[in-house]
């Protein structure tokens, strides 16, 4: 181990998104002394591209929400599959997350008398979303991260973890190597909690950048630790289309939400056709109603279709598309020219209207925008503790979109900025306690740290091996065509065939030139939590014979109530992936009769 | 659509480099950083590139596209002469990694050195705030800052006399005015400008401005009404009395 350098703390946090800075500051606060660790600069984690806002009931702007309310409205929107004790913590817990990052700093766009503003967004009942113009994200982790160094948080940034070190069955610290220097460091701690986000890469079209590779996804895997709901990804339904070079950034609800309405080529308001029977009666049943809803009149009418839940949505696009009534690139159109002043969609929607402006030549004060669904958020992740976030792996924590099962078959809009400072928190918490229960961590397992570090460096052996980037391409190929917004049971038993031989191309890879910042190699050693991710997901998909939320079956095209509340577990067994089902518990009566009769 | 273009790139360390040059098939719409990224992917594996969101929200892809601080994310090739090669460097206010990364960690030691934000005590019972709309909006434009630190690279008391021991530079400059503009924000920053800050040293010359791809009004908004602050604050015995027994600000 002679050129690991090696660091001790009580907590280490790997993730600087919001979920692992908001769980770094709380750990602090709780006396530990923290690391925090991020592939990328501090600062340009996920969380900065959060657009549209965090969703909890502040009830600023309508006071009959309630914790209650946005407790159902994320059950329902889950399709009743979400962990019930997580959704609940969550909405009862938002409201203070929100307030406390205001007292930290925030600025949220007000209320005309001088609260918290919030705006509408898909599957929340009333206006839930705090928001600052269509940058909520950027405002978050700048509070967040002035925040953390504030409290005297070491941050190691682009420095990635390759390993979650396990010593008599508990977390006990993890290795990395920092970009820069291509230099290995060992990070031994008493708690480590994951925040490190999701597995977007795995696709071809993607909202999500090049870090997304389900790393901790990955790390907890190979920890030991068990994983659920990997079959449910979200596939957002909103994301340029054009030109080629853009496909899959995303557009953000909040357009939909600000009144933007989707149309076919045909010039038809589609989304009235798709209302899902659950929730027929919740929303406008003309265009008539619908309008005078975005004009204002919120209590008389009902909201439009335009903001069910984003699984239907997405299909409804799907269908439209492979119907015939497509745009001319293989989208259908947003508009929200026609329905709103320029003015208002400069100041409420300003990074779009620059985004669409710098990067496809299109005015969307003036013109529909072509837009198509994108690979988004994954549902799916480290099965954890409700109240403390620890995985089943002893002193291992994950929180924020690494772990699964607050968000159920179909997380709703706005409840993952949310679910980060909620869940952040209590893992931090937990952690420091655990850690300073724990004492001083022990000594790492010297066969498993050399293992770790002699694989990572086995690429540059074969300088003339495969090109890592070509078997990234062909990995995001077959996921994209096969484990996309609709899948099968003969398209996932072929997902998993190709991964197979992916995984042996990947045992191939070569790189050359120095250790120095090397995105080939990067990308090499991203390959391993790729081909783990892509395989849990199509393993766990092949199981759900149903459609349920995101996870759309063409072969089983209906729900099964028998699967509503039964999840699949998957597990590493020796080299093997290993699923299994297992039923969550039910809800508790009260809550149960909420959702069923209202709130 | 489809047609053939020439890049020329930095590639090299602290020590020694050069500009190579690449051909690439550019489709539609495809900006600077989707033909290094082609370069990297079917070229040059090692080719060292920072970038996150690639719509222009995270700051990480700031280079110098033919000598003009850029996000590339955000920079189309056809906003450049096809007959005529692109050249792309690494920005020059900081010091090399390699290829196209810089070492920018400066910037993160600067921004732990400005007094954070310190609030008013809560405006209701319930420990809230009451801000208004136009109250926020000031202190909002600055707080669209993407930390791309294209401002800090192109202002040459940074870029070319490397006061960088001296000047915490604009970018720094617009965080003190996000908090000085907080309309919550009690903390005093005026001695930190004018001493470790050295607002002094900057000039005016507004070249930040011009390539902030935010479209901050760094110098008109930001540095000068800071620059007018501290002069006050600084010359005024009496108003720097009243700030220390009221916590508040005179103007
Ligand atoms: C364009 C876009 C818009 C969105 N808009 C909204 C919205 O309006 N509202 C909403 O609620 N949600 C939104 N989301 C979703 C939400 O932003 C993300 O789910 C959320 O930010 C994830 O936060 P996180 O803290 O879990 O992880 P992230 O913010 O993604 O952070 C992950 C961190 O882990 C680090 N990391 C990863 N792997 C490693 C490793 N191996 N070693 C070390 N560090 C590692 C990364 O460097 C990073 O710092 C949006 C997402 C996108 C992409
Ligand atoms: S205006 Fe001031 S901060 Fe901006 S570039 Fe000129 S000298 Fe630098
Ligand atoms: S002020 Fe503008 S140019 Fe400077 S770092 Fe911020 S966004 Fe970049
Ligand atoms: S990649 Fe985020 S600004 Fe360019």
């Amino acid at each position: 181990m002679g050129d690991v350098r090696s660091y001790e703390h009580d907590v280490l946090v790997i993730g600087a998104g919001g979920a692992g800075l908001r769980a770094a500051i709380e750990a602090a606060a709780h006396g530990a002394k923290v690391a925090l660790i991020c592939k990328s600069l501090l600062g340009k984690a996920h969380t900065v591209m959060a657009e549209g806002g965090a969703a909890a009931a502040l009830g600023t702007v309508v006071d009959q929400d309630n914790w209650r309310v946005h407790f159902r409205d994320t059950m329902r929107g889950g399709k009743m599959h979400n962990n019930w004790r997580m959704a609940q913590i969550h909405a009862q817990e938002a409201p203070d997350r929100i307030r406390e990052l205001e007292a930290w700093g925030a600025l949220f766009d007000r209320t005309a008398d001088g609260r918290i503003n919030q705006r509408p967004f898909g599957g929340h009942t009333y206006q839930r979303l705090a928001h600052v113009g269509d940058r909520t994200g950027l405002e978050m982790i700048r509070v967040l991260q002035d925040k953390a160094v504030h409290a005297g948080v070491e941050v190691h940034m682009e420095c990635t973890v390759i390993k979650v070190l396990v010593v008599d069955e508990r977390a006990a610290g993890a290795l990395g190597y920092f970009r820069e220097t291509g230099r290995f460091a060992l990070f031994r701690a008493g708690a480590v909690v994951l925040a490190t986000g999701g597995i977007g890469k795995a696709w071809q079209v993607t909202s999500n950048s090049w870090e997304y590779t389900g790393d901790g996804h990955y790390l907890a895997y190979d920890a030991g630790a068990e994983l659920i709901d990997m079959e449910f990804v979200q596939f957002h339904p909103t994301a340029m289309v054009w030109p080629p070079s853009v496909r899959g950034i995303l557009v953000t609800e909040g357009v939909r939400g600000e009144g933007g309405v989707l149309r076919n080529s045909q010039g038809e308001r589609f989304m009235f056709r798709y209302m899902p029977e659950m929730f027929k009666g919740d929303f406008a049943a003309t265009e008539q109603e619908a309008d005078a809803w975005v004009t204002g009149d919120r209590m008389k009418n009902r909201r439009p279709p335009e903001l069910l839940t984003r699984d239907v949505v997405s299909k409804a696009i799907v269908k439209e598309i492979e119907d015939g009534r497509g745009t001319p690139h293989g989208g259908v159109f947003l508009d929200i020219a026609s329905k709103r002043p320029a003015d208002f969609i400069k100041q409420k929607l300003p990074s779009m209207y620059h985004q669409f402006k710098e990067l496809a030549d299109v005015d969307i004060t003036k013109d529909p925008m072509e837009i198509g669904p994108t690979t988004h958020y994954v549902m799916g992740g480290v099965k954890v503790d409700a109240e403390s976030q620890m995985s089943t792996v002893p002193g291992l924590f994950a929180a924020g979109e690494v772990a699964g099962g607050m968000h159920g078959a179909n997380r709703l809009g706005g409840n993952s900025l949310s679910d980060l400072l909620v869940f952040g928190r209590r893992a931090g918490q937990h952690a420091a306690e655990l850690a300073k229960r724990r004492g001083r961590p022990p000594a790492s397992p010297r066969a498993a740290v050399d293992a770790a570090v002699q694989g990572a460096l086995a690429p540059f052996e074969r300088p003339t091996g495969e090109n890592p980037f070509a078997v990234q391409a062909a990995l995001q190929d077959v996921m994209q065509r096969k484990a996309g917004i609709v899948r099968d049971r003969s398209g996932l038993e072929q997902t998993l065939a190709e991964l197979e031989r992916l995984t042996e191309r990947a045992r191939h890879v070569g790189i050359a030139g120095s250790r120095e910042y090397n995105p080939g190699w990067h990308t090499a050693l991203d390959l391993r939590s790729l081909l783990a991710v892509s395989e849990m997901t199509a393993r766990a998909a092949l199981e759900r014979t149903e459609s349920r939320g995101a996870h759309t079956r063409g072969d089983h095209p209906d729900s099964d109530p028998k699967q509503e509340r039964r999840q699949v577990v998957v597990r590493r067994d020796a080299d093997r992936m290993t699923v299994r089902w297992e039923a969550q518990p039910e809800l508790p009566a009260d809550l149960a009769k909420l959702i069923k009769e209202g709130a | 659509m489809s047609e053939q273009r020439r890049l020329r790139i930095f590639r090299g360390t602290r020590s020694s480099g050069e500009l190579k040059e690449y051909a690439v098939e550019a489709g539609e719409g495809m900006v600077v950083l989707d033909a290094v990224h082609k370069i990297q992917a079917e070229q040059a594996p090692d080719l060292a590139v920072r970038w996150n969101c690639k719509a222009g929200k995270c700051g990480s892809c700031s280079a110098e596209v033919n000598g003009r601080p850029k996000l590339m994310c955000m920079t189309r090739l056809s906003d450049y002469p096809v007959e005529q090669p692109i050249t792309i460097t690494p920005m020059k206010a900081f010091p090399l990694v390699r290829d196209l990364v810089t070492d920018v960690s400066w910037n993160y030691e600067v921004n732990k050195r400005i007094p954070g934000f310190r609030p008013r005590t809560p405006d209701a019972p319930d420990g809230t705030w009451r801000m208004f709309q136009y109250e926020v909006e000031r202190p909002q434009e600055f707080r669209k800052c993407i930390e791309c630190f294209l401002c800090q690279d192109v202002c040459h008391v940074l870029r070319t006399h490397g006061k960088h021991q001296e000047f915490i530079g604009p970018a720094f400059l617009v965080r003190a005015a996000a908090y000085e503009t907080h309309p919550l924000d009690v903390a005093e920053r005026r001695d930190f400008l004018k001493t470790e800050g050295g607002i002094a040293l900057c000039n005016i010359t507004k070249c930040c401005t011009e390539v902030c791809p935010e479209s901050i009004t760094i110098t008109d908004n930001a540095i000068i009404p800071l620059k007018e602050r501290v002069v006050d604050a600084h010359y005024d015995p009496l108003a720097a009395l009243w700030r220390k027994l009221t916590g508040k600000s005179n103007d």
